[in-house]
């Protein structure tokens, strides 16, 4: 480097860039180190599970290995009536969310009493777990694993909650995505607007556990960071995915009508070129009515999609 | 090209990974941009091929941006580095060998990661979207291997002190290393919720600022002083330039997430040093105008003089809109909508493309030592990537602020739709445009490459006349 002023330079170039990174990185860490888990945090980040974007459980981002959100309306083990509880399924094999792994995540109160009265350390990837978010008297909130506390089994879950009660959101979560509808709809209504239609802005402790936030920076599409308590019919989204157009004559948004998959809830195989050709001549007014939207089957993915855009409330 | 992976460094001909990098990134222009005018067609005409998962917008933008990123800009930032290091240097490359590797690692590297994203294998973290094995591969196999060259070739050198543009060179492949392992971190070590947010758009900034920005702004020092033989107006204006971006550039990153619930000092710090920006701005573009000085001719004369001109004139209209919407005043209004679109575009699309397109036409000329083919085609490549981009961004721009209107007073977002559909025609049109241009820059730089008129030794491409 032969002149002393290299030197020199080079040792002020690593301290701005070592100071900048201290400033904007470090500091920041701390804050928001101390930030801890809302109610709203923990129910995210049960049902959508420790990763949505690439991970090695789910490489293909194609549901794999993803939690259950269920209802439950009788006690799995006793089958005995109870008041409608949402409960989080986590089968074997499934990774456990932030939130159970590193209890810090949680924070404050909330990891105390997950750990004490919720016995979150003692959930087991290889055994699988069912989680629920309970209060205790004072309304604070915390994590319950029921497997340990109740000895209630995944299966057993999944099985008294039937399927018409099970919400494969973390899987719909993976879909919003892998198909990128980030790129036009948020999930973060802003502070200085947005309240009247899309809702409250979400508060700092929400978004704990949650990977990927998907906040989205270019809307092109209304927010839909609460569409569940705007619009909750599974109809309406179910002909809007198959085609926007059926709903809103004027939305750019494009069609899903491909996670239908090949074929409808009956089995039969969708004939998606005649439908294409039944809509256009809709279009140009030589029909009356739109062709019939197919009910998706079970385990398509638009049926994850949706259990996903109504689980955002 | 594959006969020189196992050759001896010294049977390389000089200029040969500068010459790979060069039509490489013009390629990737041409596929980046062709990828942007189809997105755009489909933000117009939402049935403009439809029911295919895989040409669908949500598979589809993420490939155009990175694209247009790794695929065209930073290719021509190594073009530029393979042979501008060394000229100032006056050296040769410390190893051209391991420059064509580079080329040859980064088009292997990157068709893969713009394949796995197109499938949809994403980690759902805009600018960083790509899986964390590809960064990996990226800091690894692209990044350190461009920087290792770029230093030893410093470190090499053949003069006394060291030139402004080498000094960015040199720090801004450093700081990019840096940038893509810490701003990747969530993705290797699972971080999760506002710490991956803010990560997010760290890195997503600080590849902005720390590394598009300083290395295109560098290349300027090079090409103006060069062809017009004028010496560079201020050196001291040059490290007013260089410590400023270090210092304010890489701290503002939480500016993209105004509305978003961060420590609120963190945001008012981010506004403030965003504000900052300026000064490393107006610092580069005085320093350029004021090198012209005597040579304004060759604005109009010279192509390579009018891109790089071109591009510091629109410096100007980024930054103050870059300062002035990162503040709370204003973007509330305008955060989120075409107007980023537009400022984005305008930042890449203009400022920084002009920039290294003028370097590329530059460094094609002079290592092949031929004269470009056509230059009306030159001409029509400059002026379809000017009225395109511009129609873009008016268009964009416009469309910004209806939609920011629709959005503080509430309205139904169908309306803003409805309202901003003539100007995504006209985005696609301005897409469109520049699209065409790089077509026929390509094969202008081929032709170049096969017929241009030869260069005696020692002389600039446009200081001979056009037979043609
Ligand atoms: C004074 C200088 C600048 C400042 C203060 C600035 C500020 C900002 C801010 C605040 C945003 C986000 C706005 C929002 O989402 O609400 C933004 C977006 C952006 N800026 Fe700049 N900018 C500056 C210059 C530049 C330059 C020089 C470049 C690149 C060469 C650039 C590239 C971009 C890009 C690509 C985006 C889009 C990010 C996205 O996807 O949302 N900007 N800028
Ligand atoms: C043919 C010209 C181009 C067209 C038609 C075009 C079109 C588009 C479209 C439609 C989007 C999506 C915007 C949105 O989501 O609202 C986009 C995003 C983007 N493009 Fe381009 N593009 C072009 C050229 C370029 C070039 C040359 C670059 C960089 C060198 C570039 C960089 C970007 C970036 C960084 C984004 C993300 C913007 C943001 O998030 O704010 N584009 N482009």
């Amino acid at each position: 480097m032969n002149f002393r002023e290299y030197k020199i330079g080079s040792r002020f170039f690593a301290l701005a860039l070592g100071g900048s990174m201290t400033i904007t990185l470090l500091m920041p860490s701390f804050d928001i180190n101390h930030v801890n888990a809302t109610e709203v945090a923990m129910d995210k980040q049960l049902w959508a599970g420790a990763e949505s974007g690439f991970n090695l459980d789910d490489p293909f981002l194609l549901g794999w290995h993803k939690p259950l959100k269920v209802l439950l309306k009788a006690d799995p083990k006793t089958g005995q009536p109870m008041e409608p509880t949402y409960a989080y399924v986590y089968e074997k094999g499934t990774t456990l969310p932030g939130g159970i792994l590193h209890p810090d995540n949680l924070g404050g109160i909330a990891k105390q009493l997950s750990l004490e009265k919720g016995r979150i350390k003692e959930a087991d990837k290889n055994v699988g777990a069912v989680f629920l978010v309970k209060a205790d008297e004072q309304k604070r909130y915390y994590i319950e694993n029921a497997t340990a506390t109740m000895g209630w089994t995944p299966e057993a879950v999944e099985k008294t909650a039937g399927d018409a009660n099970t919400l494969h959101a973390a899987a719909g979560k993976t879909l919003f995505v892998r198909e990128g509808c980030w790129w036009c709809h948020t999930l973060l209504p802003e502070q200085t607007q947005d309240w009247q239609v899309f809702g409250a802005p979400p508060m700092l402790g929400d978004f704990n556990g949650e990977s990927p936030t998907a906040f989205g920076s270019d809307r092109k599409a209304p927010d839909l960071l609460h569409v569940g308590s705007r619009n909750a019919s599974k109809e309406w989204m179910m002909l809007h995915f198959f085609n926007p157009r059926l709903v809103q004559p004027h939305s750019i948004m494009p069609r899903f009508d491909y996670l239908w998959g090949p074929v409808d809830a009956n089995g039969k195989k969708i004939d998606f070129p005649k439908w294409r050709a039944e809509y256009n001549e809709y279009r140009e007014g030589k029909r009356v009515t739109p062709p019939e939207v197919p009910m998706y089957a079970r385990n398509s993915e638009i049926r994850n999609l949706i259990d996903f855009v109504l689980t955002l409330k | 090209m594959l006969k020189y992976l196992m050759a001896k460094n010294e049977d390389i001909p000089s200029g040969s990974a500068a010459v790979y990098f060069g039509f490489s990134a013009i390629t990737w222009f041409v596929i980046g941009t062709g990828l942007g005018a189809f997105n755009a067609a489909k933000l117009a005409f939402p049935d403009f091929v439809t029911g295919l998962e895989f040409l669908s917008f949500g598979h589809m933008r993420q490939v155009h941006v990175h694209a247009v990123i790794f695929g065209w800009i930073s290719q021509a930032f190594a073009m530029a580095m393979m042979y501008i290091t060394p000229a100032l240097g006056n050296t040769k490359l410390w190893s051209e060998k391991l420059g064509i590797w580079n080329v040859i690692l980064w088009n292997i590297g990157l068709s893969l990661g713009l394949t796995v994203l197109w499938f949809g294998m994403t980690s759902g973290r805009e600018y960083s979207d790509f899986p964390w094995f590809i960064d990996l591969y990226i800091a690894t196999f692209i990044f350190i291997p461009l920087g290792i060259n770029v230093w030893m070739t410093i470190i090499n050198r053949r003069t006394q002190g060291i030139y402004t543009t080498n000094w960015f060179f040199a720090a801004a492949t450093f700081m990019v290393i840096i940038v893509f392992i810490v701003g990747n971190l969530p993705e290797f070590f699972h971080l999760t919720g506002l710490t991956e947010a803010y990560l997010t758009w760290w890195f997503a900034h600080n590849v902005l600022g720390l590394w598009i920005t300083p290395v295109a702004a560098a290349i300027a020092y090079y090409t103006i002083p060069k062809v017009t033989g004028n010496p560079l107006y201020s050196h001291r204006i040059g490290h007013l330039h260089f410590w400023s971006v270090v210092v304010f550039y890489s701290t503002p990153a939480a500016h993209h997430l105004m509305s978003a619930p961060l420590p609120e000092w963190l945001k008012s710090f981010a506004s403030v040093e965003g504000v900052l920006i300026l000064v490393p701005a107006i610092a580069f573009v005085s320093n350029i105008l004021l090198t012209m000085q005597g040579k304004w001719n060759m604005f109009v004369e010279n192509l390579e003089v009018r891109f790089t001109v071109t591009g510091c004139l629109m410096a100007i209209p980024l930054n103050m809109q870059g300062g002035f919407q990162q503040t709370r005043a204003i973007n509330w209004y305008i955060h989120g909508t075409g107007w980023i679109v537009a400022h984005a575009h305008l930042a890449l699309l203009g400022f920084s493309t002009f920039l290294e397109v003028a370097a590329v036409y530059l460094g094609l000329q002079t290592i092949l030592k031929r004269k470009l083919y056509s230059l009306t085609l030159g001409n029509i490549h400059f002026w379809l990537l000017l009225i395109g981009f511009t129609t873009y961004w008016v268009s964009m721009t416009i469309a910004g602020l209806i939609q920011g209107a629709g959005k503080i007073y509430e309205v139904p977002y169908i309306d803003v739709v409805i309202a901003e559909h003539p100007y995504m025609i006209a985005r696609w049109i301005g897409g469109s445009l520049v699209f065409t241009g790089n077509c026929f820059w390509l094969y202008n730089m081929w032709m170049t490459a096969r017929t241009g008129t030869v260069i005696p030794e020692g002389r600039m491409p446009h200081e001979l006349a056009y037979e043609r």
